[in-house]
């Protein structure tokens, strides 16, 4: 693709596109490979979770070294639930190093969740934290205050829910985030484009990015599941007809159809300043995604 | 105060083993009004090994005996004879109270019957919640009453995570979101602007274990105390 960085690419205000590689658990890493290789081109940066749901894999740190040898650009995800201020912090010198310069800050899920569920719970900091913690490495000092010897580099993101309720904790957050220094957002998925719409008119107010997250949906069944049990996810009632009044067996060709059209909307009305696609298990169609997109 | 549960009754018989004389000793403060040590359930405790003991033909003989605390040491002195009679002493106080009573018959084998869960509210009749996990810096003047430290699973000081669901919480659809409680809160009370700012990571250098208090009087000796 073009030769400009992700972070160049998205502040040129550009329309930046972004997917997700989910490491695996075990060390057979032919199918993400593929993905890699799959989409390293066709899209302006690749995210790479970070122990996604709580459950152990091969660290974010690692893929995306990997991503960067294939000539791709790598954001990396760090939560602050497995690791306290002193790992965080050595882990983004050693990510610099490696010549990685996007990092994406979260909470992380709690451990619970995961297959570790007895395994200590850290959250040393939230992500606000640790995205103010990134910021002062980048301005030469680590978090307690002492002089480092080459400051960081990063291009700060951070995540935000749109259709989060109550809404106003979660907007305290969000111009939290932005005071410690995000300089561009993912979003959790959204569907609604008219509710997306009223959150930009009020994100707008600030000097950020932010990239609308777009989750793959196959079935009516999967808008209906998450509806009921995916905090902060809203698929309105038309998509969800939509996809249920689909032939037997094409879910997945419309659910490339939504996304290719959201993205589309998202980008010729100029709403946001890009999309994160998160294809879950499904990488594969995503070139296809784009397809549909342009 | 502190909140405990008592131990399974299989624990308790398999950690005493086959001592013929047990002392049970309760602690009259927390662990009592928490149903969980207190007088009566020293006897309950007892009535049980003693059942078990009749129907497995054992001999066993048990002592009861509650004080006022476990956790100082004027309420301990007067076991020692007790204590001395008995082949195991089983302590019902929290794990301070039983460490207490440990360390002052330190050639006993003492034994705890108790989980010592957290300090917590009576939320109402024999219900106990957590509220505080003693950070030794405590922010709940900023945060309208309600600890975003123990209240959020993940201790968040400056705001919701994003799994907050209709103002529950993720890890617990049951319990409230700390940060809605709080955000609510503040709204009725007049401080949102508190919480608008960038909390700091907190301070684990204050919680190095194990804690130590000493009363300002005390500090330099009994001089001290009468300047
Ligand atoms: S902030 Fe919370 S944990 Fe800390 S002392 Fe106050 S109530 Fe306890
Ligand atoms: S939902 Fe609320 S209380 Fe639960 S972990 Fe997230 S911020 Fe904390």
């Amino acid at each position: 693709m073009n030769k400009k960085s992700f972070r160049e690419t998205l502040e040129s205000g550009e329309f930046t596109i972004t997917a997700e590689v989910g490491p695996p658990k075990g060390t057979h890493i032919d199918e993400m490979f593929h993905h890699i290789d799959l989409l390293k081109d066709k899209v302006h940066a690749l995210n790479v979770t970070d122990n996604q749901s709580s459950v152990m894999r091969i660290s974010s740190l690692a893929v995306c070294q990997i991503i960067k040898d294939k000539g791709g650009e790598p954001i990396l995800q760090m939560t602050c639930r497995d690791r306290n201020r002193l790992a965080q912090q050595s882990d983004l010198l050693g990510a610099h190093v490696l010549g990685i310069r996007n990092v994406l800050c979260l909470t992380g899920d709690y451990i619970t969740v995961g297959d570790h569920p007895q395994a200590k719970p850290v959250f040393d900091l939230d992500s606000a934290q640790l995205i103010h913690m990134v910021k002062s490495l980048n301005e030469g000092k680590d978090i307690g205050g002492n002089e480092l010897s080459g400051s960081t580099d990063f291009y700060i993101g951070a995540t935000v829910t749109p259709e989060s309720k109550p809404i106003e904790p979660q907007l305290l957050k969000f111009e939290k985030k932005i005071k410690a220094g995000a300089r561009f957002f993912q979003t959790q998925a959204i569907y609604d484009i008219e509710n997306f719409r009223r959150f930009m008119d009020y994100a707008r107010k600030f000097d950020i990015k932010i990239m609308a997250g777009l989750v793959l949906l196959v079935s009516a069944g999967m808008a209906k599941y998450m509806n009921k049990n995916v905090p902060g996810i809203f698929v309105p009632d038309n998509l969800v007809d939509e996809l249920a009044s689909t032939e037997k067996g094409k879910g997945l060709a419309k659910g490339v159809e939504i996304a290719g059209r959201m993205i589309r909307q998202l980008r010729e009305q100029k709403i946001c300043d890009g999309v994160h696609i998160m294809a879950i298990g499904r990488e594969g169609v995503i070139p296809e995604i784009l397809a549909a997109a342009s | 105060m502190i909140i405990a549960e008592r131990k399974t009754f299989d624990e308790i018989k398999q950690i005493v083993g086959d001592a013929h004389k047990i002392l049970i000793v309760g602690c009259g403060t927390c662990v009592a009004v928490c149903m969980a040590g207190g007088e009566k359930e020293v006897g309950i405790l007892a009535s049980l090994l003693r059942l078990d003991a009749k129907r497995e033909g054992r001999e066993l003989e048990i002592i009861e005996t509650t004080v006022e605390r476990q956790c100082d040491k004027e309420y301990l002195e007067p076991l020692a004879k007790k204590v001395s009679d008995a082949d195991v002493v089983v302590s019902l106080a929290c794990g301070a109270g039983v460490q207490f009573l440990a360390e002052m018959y330190d050639t006993k084998r003492v034994l705890p019957g108790l989980n010592t869960r957290f300090i917590g509210v009576a939320e109402h009749e024999g219900m106990w919640t957590q509220r505080c996990m003693a950070c030794s810096d405590c922010i709940l003047g900023e945060t309208g009453g309600i600890c975003p430290v123990t209240i959020c699973p993940k201790g968040l000081l400056n705001g919701p995570c994003g799994g907050t669901n209709e103002g529950k919480c993720e890890v617990d659809n049951e319990k409230d979101c700390a940060w809605t409680l709080i955000y609510r809160r503040l709204e009725k009370t007049g401080g949102l602007n508190n919480i608008k700012k960038l909390f700091p990571p907190k301070r684990y250098d204050v919680q190095t274990k194990p804690g130590k208090v000493i009363h300002p009087a005390y500090e330099k000796g009994e001089g001290k105390a009468h300047e």
